[in-house]
């Protein structure tokens, strides 16, 4: 126990201020964004996580949200584990169609006032893998996205300013 | 690496009337290509088995007139690929999975998007095929188009399904996913519970199935470079590696010596963050935060030096055909030295603490436990494998360059448990940072791609690395003006799902994050 007190002792605190941004980290697809949706969400945010298809790349960024260094829990933003307690989708992946059923289900499952964030290149356009047979390719094919986090994977920092921007949220510098 | 069982095999199976036609296609060097008859699929299968062989792969191809069947086999670290033929329009064959259960998914893959039928198999469910196509179809056919023939309304969920089902008093069924609770994949994970005692758990897979082997038809070397290095996204370096591996041999392209070190000490890098992560995950499933917090704190710094290095933190799209897009400039090289001297002496107190920590003994010692015998049985690969007795490591048992030069030591422990996958991992990394200062050491001046030749139309090649989760094997056929004719990516999880599946028998249900954390199978790599 005293080696692990030390050890915390040792390293300390590593989370990082968020850095202010010229350039806008989300690309808003829709009108509601703006809307008083965001205000709504300011004091904190519950997201539910789907990957409708996605390699993993996303899925890794998404998991480092929750590291020491990003810590988004300090924003009021944490994940959930049903999209029963979600305020917002957070969903990857180029949405194969064997997850098609289950992102619309996930989706109507949502309470509103709900918002839908589309990650990646995948989410975005469907990225590497498009539509075909097996893909039904952008997320807002699929279920109405109100945002795109664009990358391959988007790193952390763009997840996270992406998200905050979504919520109003982002530090009053940055919102100039 | 002795060939003599391979003369002898060969000899066994003339004896047994089973003709087979030896070839030597440079791109599958050095593993050879032995044509068999349809008729004699099953008895090579029972021959491979004698001689101890290990089932590696299989997967079909349709070339229009005919469907050919390949599987690949490894012995005493040498590989050879059997091929046979059959008529598209009765595409019977005799299973493999009579004699290698590892056998089983990947021919119900090729059952589902080729049509081959294995008459002797003992699963007639549908694997990958959910509810995208109709078994009347066959995606990977000439004359199925990538776009599908579905009309575009939503893909019913696959409810149809069969799993099998327990009877008895207080027996009861947990359907899981297939989406899930935390930040993972999706995947379906049928229980059959008495109390909290998992009887038996059957997984069911197939929903990230993207078509990645149909939509790499057509492409050009680049495209399907990019395509296989986000086969499965934590292991986009080995995947691109292993895919370029074969289009390299294919066209007869040899890569530069400092490419080769390069290519190795990103795989290191690769290796490194993904164990890290999975420490810190492992150590969270049980509920021991510390844990979780330092080496997810450890995975970041790592992380951001490769990102520095290399221009992305996963070093993605950075192994190209031909060599790597990214060179290594020496400032970064230095900072390679001082982050593997300071994460040495960190691993040092942490591995302290874990070894020691009660709670963490408790909960990770007996969990999850894959005996010996039935990680052989089920051709176990990467860090189960290792932790269950079988030390199979490409680096080591088959080495390809800059491997050929370095001296890999591989962690192998035996009884299996949740604790060994985390130990295997855990020196793994010590073995990865070793490899890491000597390739910088003996980093080699020079180009760091060559120049890409046109293979021609035919030409076939193999590529073969350790990933981090345990033997890629990548196959790839050209057609005309240098477009992909077959793309086939073998995750090592293909090997290592099945695994999961037994281990978690008799533990808890609340156990199953942590099991299926150590295990670790990729999703997206599995269902292509």
């Amino acid at each position: 126990m005293l080696r692990v007190l030390a050890k915390i002792q040792k390293i300390g605190i590593v989370t990082e201020p968020l850095t202010v941004s010229e350039t806008p980290a989300l690309e808003a697809v829709g009108e509601q964004l703006k809307a008083k949706v965001g205000e709504l969400f300011s004091g904190s945010l519950a997201i539910r996580q789907v990957d409708a298809g996605s390699c993993n790349g996303c899925e890794l960024e998404i998991h480092a949200l929750n590291n020491p260094y990003y810590a988004i829990e300090r924003f009021g933003v944490h994940f959930v584990a049903s999209p029963r307690h979600a305020d917002m989708l957070l969903v990857t992946g180029p949405v194969s169609r064997h997850m098609e059923a289950a992102l619309k289900r996930t989706y109507e499952a949502t309470p509103p006032p709900r918002l839908v964030i589309a990650v990646g290149e995948c989410g975005a356009n469907g990225g590497e893998f498009g539509v075909s047979y097996a893909s039904c390719g952008a997320v807002s094919n699929v279920i109405p996205v109100d945002a795109v986090i664009r990358g391959c994977p988007p790193t952390p920092l763009d997840l996270m300013r992406g998200i905050l921007e979504a919520i109003g949220r982002l530090p009053r510098s940055a919102r100039g | 690496m002795s060939r003599e069982w391979m003369t002898a095999f060969l000899g066994r199976l003339a004896l047994q009337d089973v003709p087979v036609e030896e070839q030597s296609p440079p791109g599958l060097a050095p593993a050879r290509l032995l044509l068999v008859r349809a008729e004699d699929w099953g008895r090579l299968a029972q021959e491979a088995r004698n001689w101890e062989c290990r089932w590696v792969a299989g997967f079909g191809e349709d070339t229009g007139e005919e469907i050919l069947v390949n599987a690949c086999f490894e012995r005493e670290g040498s590989y050879f690929m059997a091929r046979t033929r059959v008529p598209r329009a009765t595409p019977l064959l005799p299973s493999h999975t009579p004699y290698f259960p590892v056998a089983d998914r990947p021919e119900r893959h090729t059952q589902d998007l080729l049509g081959v039928v294995f008459m002797d198999h003992p699963d007639a469910r549908r694997w990958t095929r959910h509810q995208a196509w109709p078994d009347a179809d066959y995606p990977l056919r000439c004359d199925f188009p990538a776009s599908g023939r579905l009309p575009t309304s939503t893909t019913p969920p696959d409810d149809g399904y069969r799993f099998l089902q327990a009877q008895g008093s207080g027996v009861y069924e947990i359907p899981v996913g297939p989406v899930h609770a935390g930040i993972i994949e999706p995947g379906h994970f049928r229980f059959q519970a008495v109390g909290e005692t998992i009887l038996n758990l059957e997984e069911r897979l197939g929903y990230v199935h993207k078509g990645i082997e149909k939509i790499a038809v057509g492409r050009d070397a680049q495209g399907l470079a990019r395509l296989a290095g986000r086969v499965s996204g934590d292991s986009t370096v080995a995947h691109a590696w292993a895919a370029c591996m074969a289009m390299e041999k294919a066209a007869g392209i040899e890569v530069p010596q400092r490419a080769l070190s390069l290519r190795a000490l990103m795989s290191e890098r690769e290796r490194v963050a993904n164990h890290l992560g999975d420490i810190g995950a492992i150590l969270n499933d049980i509920a021991f935060s510390f844990g979780y917090y330092q080496f997810t704190r450890l995975r970041e710094d790592w992380t951001r030096l490769s990102y520095q290095a290399f221009g992305h933190r996963f070093m993605m799209d950075r192994v190209v055909p031909g060599g790597v897009a990214a060179d290594l400039a020496e400032p970064m090289a230095d900072a390679m030295r001082r982050q593997i001297a300071g994460l040495r002496q960190e691993l040092k107190s942490l591995y302290a603490i874990l070894d020691d920590y009660p709670s963490v003994e408790d909960r990770l010692e007996t969990t999850g436990r894959l005996d010996p015998q039935l990680a052989r049985l089920l051709g176990c690969l990467g860090y189960v494998g290792k932790a269950s007795g079988h030390g199979y490591d490409v680096r080591r048992d088959a080495p390809y360059p800059p491997y050929d030069r370095l001296k890999v030591e591989v962690p192998v422990y035996q009884y299996g448990d949740v604790a060994a996958r985390m130990k295997v991992r855990a020196q793994e990394i010590l073995v990865s940072l070793d490899l890491i200062e000597q390739l910088l050491a003996d980093l080699p001046a020079g180009a760091l791609r060559a120049e890409w030749r046109t293979p021609d139309a035919g030409a076939e090649g193999l590529g073969i690395v350790e990933g981090w989760r345990g033997e890629i094997v990548t196959y790839v056929r050209f057609a005309e003006h240098g477009k992909v004719a077959r793309f086939f990516p073998r995750d090592p999880s293909w090997t290592t799902w099945p695994a999961l599946e037994k281990c978690v028998r008799d533990n808890i249900v609340p156990d199953f994050p942590v099991c299926n954390k150590s295990i670790n199978g990729s999703y997206s790599g599995h269902d292509l």
